[in-house]
């Protein structure tokens, strides 16, 4: 909303997904560090916003029948717009979007193993109505500015990454790679600071860290679920050695330990990769790309700034947040619009400008998945490809139709908002710049959008030509190259 | 939590086509510049292709020892003869059509490809396939760099990525390549109708012309925007195509579709990255032929029969090239878990109507100890440098100069494909 201080624009952008009419009146009398506090310390605020789904006021949620956001995947897809669209912790929400693509886990290998019902209850089930543990997606919520190894921990215990990671197959006599390379590649260290023998090493750690099914279980059943259990028979007793240190005495290896014993071996290696020198390292620099920018690099006093916040924090995340939003970096103006939005953030960042009355969430799913970010879906377990890998010409083409779909639901709505700007079409522009937020527009853009309001003939404010006008207008702003920018 | 459904009325969005800038056959740019009409089909198989059950050492009775579960029984395999070490090779028995093409002689399969010190990492991997270079997986790829070598300016579908991303092998500093995964919604949409929205899209076009000076991220998305409204139209001519075989309704076989309309609607594209995925096998890769990994092969092996079938039909053959694939091969020994964890050395694939078909290289012997292994007799080692089969890609196929374009001299050991 280009009526708030540009500060605290920026920062909604970055720490949620903008701002809308609603929140402008929120933060339109806030001070900048007000605001970051408003967002980080997020506990102040209530978590009313799923009691909030159904309201006329919000935008709307459907289904085919009855919608059951805890065990339908394309209704927890809708959930979780809704959640970032209206939530009031949108930090929270930006977390729980960083974390899922950073743990990235995808339903399409979950439902080949458990099914559609137990997949999707495995990534979304939110605590309450059904037996079973929480979906991966609330414990990213739960852990939002979490302690970072007691998420790590969470997770290498996850039904869904058990499943996703195959460590429900992780076994003594054959070790599973597959979750022991990706906690060092992809959670922790990175490339470069483990070996190959390493990997083995880790497999060996995590035998016996399976999955158990619910007496009875169904995969059809709702009340069914697979819970995480150590398999004391299935761990692989022998010392591991690794190429870095596991305990603060500088020793590599986990000692040899009873079956009974030996799930400490895991809390061993998860204490040690999330302290590890190199976690936070590359953690500052998803951030960076996260919340600064991912047009430029990562500057280095950056990455030692959060690294040390990490560590001396004790793997806290609220700090290092808080250190991220507040650092020279974040506020530094060639930082602004020195960031590709996500399509996700794109999507969530257009309706609350542009507007959601009698707009339902069912109709992003489609156009997300041509965007290239289908939530619950990434497309590997490296996250997705980010930065400038967002934009290619089809995916831009759906980010194009996208704003055409938002712009016509919304025809009759913007062409009200904007009757008292209707005078003249210089007045119309500038209206509608107070409700979408592009990056700033060039001389060539604004004659191509002046030209377009003229097109048609001269200006007369009629009803008929600020209904055609707003929509299109309202569509080449959010389809623009400028407003993929955040 | 339950709401009851609603009802909504859904504004229509119209679709805008503009007839006029379609040519009828090869794009005016191609045409002028007088290109020959070769062109490559780049298939990758998404998350490390288990080799060793797509072409099966099927008499070395080490391969059924370690993979007790998963190996392909001799009985089953499609029989393709002995490479130059005498080992007996198959193919997979759901790799039926691409047998066909073998035994036409236009199918070749260069075995144990790779580089040394193979990453295990997908990404790390896929990068390094993708810029031809095993000592940086960051920065240009090798289709990328030819595309740099062709003529300017260049024609905004020179190349043709069927996926959604832009994978490393086709960036470039100079030649941005359109993404079009399904061509039926690669149209211009507008909440207005008839000339407000012919207007609409004039003024889209107008917006991403803008040059902007001294902000290249905003340049960059631009030309994308530019990129995807100057391809529409002859998209749209290419999706309209009607193949003359059934494709399999595979979103591989639908992408071979996509690319077969391309050719025979004469786009004029000379690269096409077409890809599938669910290679990763860890787990539950299927005993025999059946299961995951046999629906994998069936899918890559119908789509491809279809493709090479169509193509052909339509007199073209001789003019396509297609390549398949993956980051790398897997382990020899299967896991607990009756699948294979990550590999080193795989099979490359050529098919096409010059191709010199048959087997290239040599498998490996997988008793532990011998030197055709590595990793503790774990993995299978390289033989045929990955990128002497670009290098023979890119001077004996697209009429290029490979040295420049994969910085380096490959073409020593490149198998005698063409």
């Amino acid at each position: 909303m280009a009526q708030l201080n540009p500060e605290i624009d920026h920062l909604l952008r970055r720490a949620g997904f903008g701002a809308s009419a609603a929140d402008a009146e929120t933060f339109r009398d806030m001070s900048t560090p007000a605001a970051i506090a408003h967002l980080v310390d997020y506990e102040g605020r209530p978590d009313d916003v799923d009691a909030r789904m159904g309201r006329p006021d919000h935008a709307q949620v459907t289904s085919k029948d009855l919608f059951a956001p805890d065990i339908d995947i394309d209704d927890a897809r809708q959930r979780w717009m809704f959640r970032m669209i209206h939530t009031r912790r949108p930090l929270q929400e930006k977390m729980a979007l960083f974390w899922h693509n950073h743990f990235a886990t995808a339903f399409g290998k979950l439902t080949a193993d458990s099914g559609n019902l137990q997949a999707a209850k495995m990534l979304a089930y939110k605590p309450g109505a059904l037996r079973g543990p929480q979906g991966q997606i609330e414990l990213f919520r739960k852990y939002a500015l979490g302690n970072y190894r007691d998420l790590l921990l969470e997770v290498a215990r996850d039904p869904a990454m058990l499943v996703w990671l195959d460590g429900k197959t992780n076994t003594r006599t054959k070790p599973q790679e597959n979750f022991s390379r990706e906690v060092m590649e992809l959670f922790t260290v990175g490339v470069g600071y483990y070996t190959e023998s390493d990997v083995y090493a880790a497999a060996r750690v995590f035998t016996g860290w399976n999955l158990r099914q619910s007496e009875g279980y169904r995969k059809e059943d709702m009340n069914a679920y697979q819970e995480f259990v150590y398999n004391a028979d299935e761990h692989e007793t022998s010392d591991k050695t690794f190429s870095f240190p596991i305990y603060s005495n500088g020793s590599k290896t986990i000692p040899s330990r009873s079956e009974s014993a030996g799930f400490q071996d895991g809390v061993d290696l998860i204490n040690a990769l999330a302290s590890h020198p190199e976690t936070p390292r590359r953690l500052a620099r998803k951030f960076w790309n996260f919340f600064i920018s991912d047009i430029h690099l990562p500057d280095p006093a950056f990455v030692d700034g959060v690294a040390a916040v990490y560590l001396q924090n004790g793997t806290e995340m609220r700090p290092v947040i808080r250190y991220v939003l507040t650092s020279p970096w974040f506020t530094n103006p060639a930082m602004k619009y020195a960031r590709y939005a996500w399509p996700v953030e794109y999507v969530a960042r257009a309706i609350k400008e542009v507007g959601w009355q009698n707009f339902t969430l069912d109709r992003v799913r489609s156009p997300l998945a041509s965007m290239g970010q289908l939530l619950f879906e990434p497309p590997n377990v490296g996250g997705w490809p980010q930065g400038a890998g967002w934009f290619s010409t089809g995916t831009m083409l759906s980010r194009m139709n996208f704003a055409a779909t938002l712009a016509a639901s919304q025809k009759e709505f913007l062409a009200v908002a904007l009757e008292s700007e209707g005078r003249t079409p210089q007045a119309v522009l500038a209206g509608m710049l107070n409700r979408v937020t592009p990056a700033p527009l060039d001389a060539t853009p604004q004659q191509a959008l002046m030209s377009y309001l003229l097109a048609g003939g001269a200006w007369t404010g009629s009803a008929e030509q600020l209904n055609t006008r707003t929509a299109g207008l309202a569509r080449l702003l959010v389809g623009s190259a400028e407003y993929q920018l955040v | 939590m339950r709401v009851s459904r609603r009802l909504f009325i859904r504004d229509g969005v119209a679709t805008v086509t503009l007839g006029l800038t379609a040519p009828a056959f090869l794009s005016a740019i191609a045409q002028a510049q007088g290109l020959p009409s070769r062109r490559l089909v780049v298939v990758y198989l998404g998350g490390g292709n288990d080799a060793l059950n797509t072409l099966i050492s099927y008499q070395d009775p080490q391969y059924y020892s370690r993979r007790p579960t998963i190996a392909v029984p001799a009985g089953q395999v499609l029989q393709v003869g002995t490479d130059a070490a005498g080992r007996v090779l198959g193919l997979h028995p759901r790799l039926g059509g691409l047998w066909n093409i073998f035994n036409e002689g236009r199918l070749a399969l260069v075995q144990r490809t790779g580089y040394a010190n193979s990453s295990r990492s997908h990404f790390e991997a896929t990068d390094i396939w993708g810029t031809a270079n095993p000592q940086s997986s960051t920065g240009s790829g090798w289709l990328g760099r030819y595309l740099d070598t062709l003529p300017r300016p260049l024609d905004a579908l020179a190349a043709w990525n069927t996926s959604g991303e832009t994978p490393r092998a086709l960036l470039s500093g100079q030649s941005g390549v359109p993404a079009i995964p399904n061509g039926s919604t690669y149209t211009f949409a507008s909440p207005n109708r008839g000339s407000a929205a012919v207007q609409e899209r004039t003024a889209a076009q107008m917006m991403a012309a803008n040059p902007a000076a001294g902000r290249p991220h905003l340049a960059f998305v631009n030309s994308t925007s530019r990129g995807a409204i100057e391809t529409l139209d002859r998209v749209a001519q290419a999706t309209s195509y009607t193949p003359t075989v059934a494709y399999p309704s595979t979103g591989f076989g639908l992408a071979l579709r996509t690319v077969a309309g391309a050719i025979v609607r004469g786009v004029g594209s000379r690269v096409y990255w077409v890809q599938t995925g669910g290679f990763d096998t860890h787990s539950q890769q299927g005993a025999q032929s059946g299961g995951a990994y046999g629906n994998l092969m069936g899918t890559l092996g119908d789509g491809l029969f279809a493709f090479y079938s169509d193509v052909r039909n339509q007199g073209l053959i001789n003019d396509t090239t297609v390549i398949v694939f993956s980051e790398f091969g897997r382990r020899i020994s299967e896991n607990g878990s009756n699948g294979t964890d990550h590999g080193a050395a795989g099979v490359m694939m050529v098919l096409g109507g010059m191709v010199r078909g048959g087997l290239h290289g040599t498998a490996a012997s997988l008793a532990p100890g011998s030197p055709t292994l590595e990793n503790n007799s774990g993995d299978v080692r390289y033989e045929t440098d990955f990128r002497s089969v670009y290098a023979r890609l890119l001077d004996g196929w697209l009429g290029a100069n490979s040295v420049p374009v994969l910085n380096g001299d490959f073409r020593a050991g490149a198998p005698a494909i063409f």
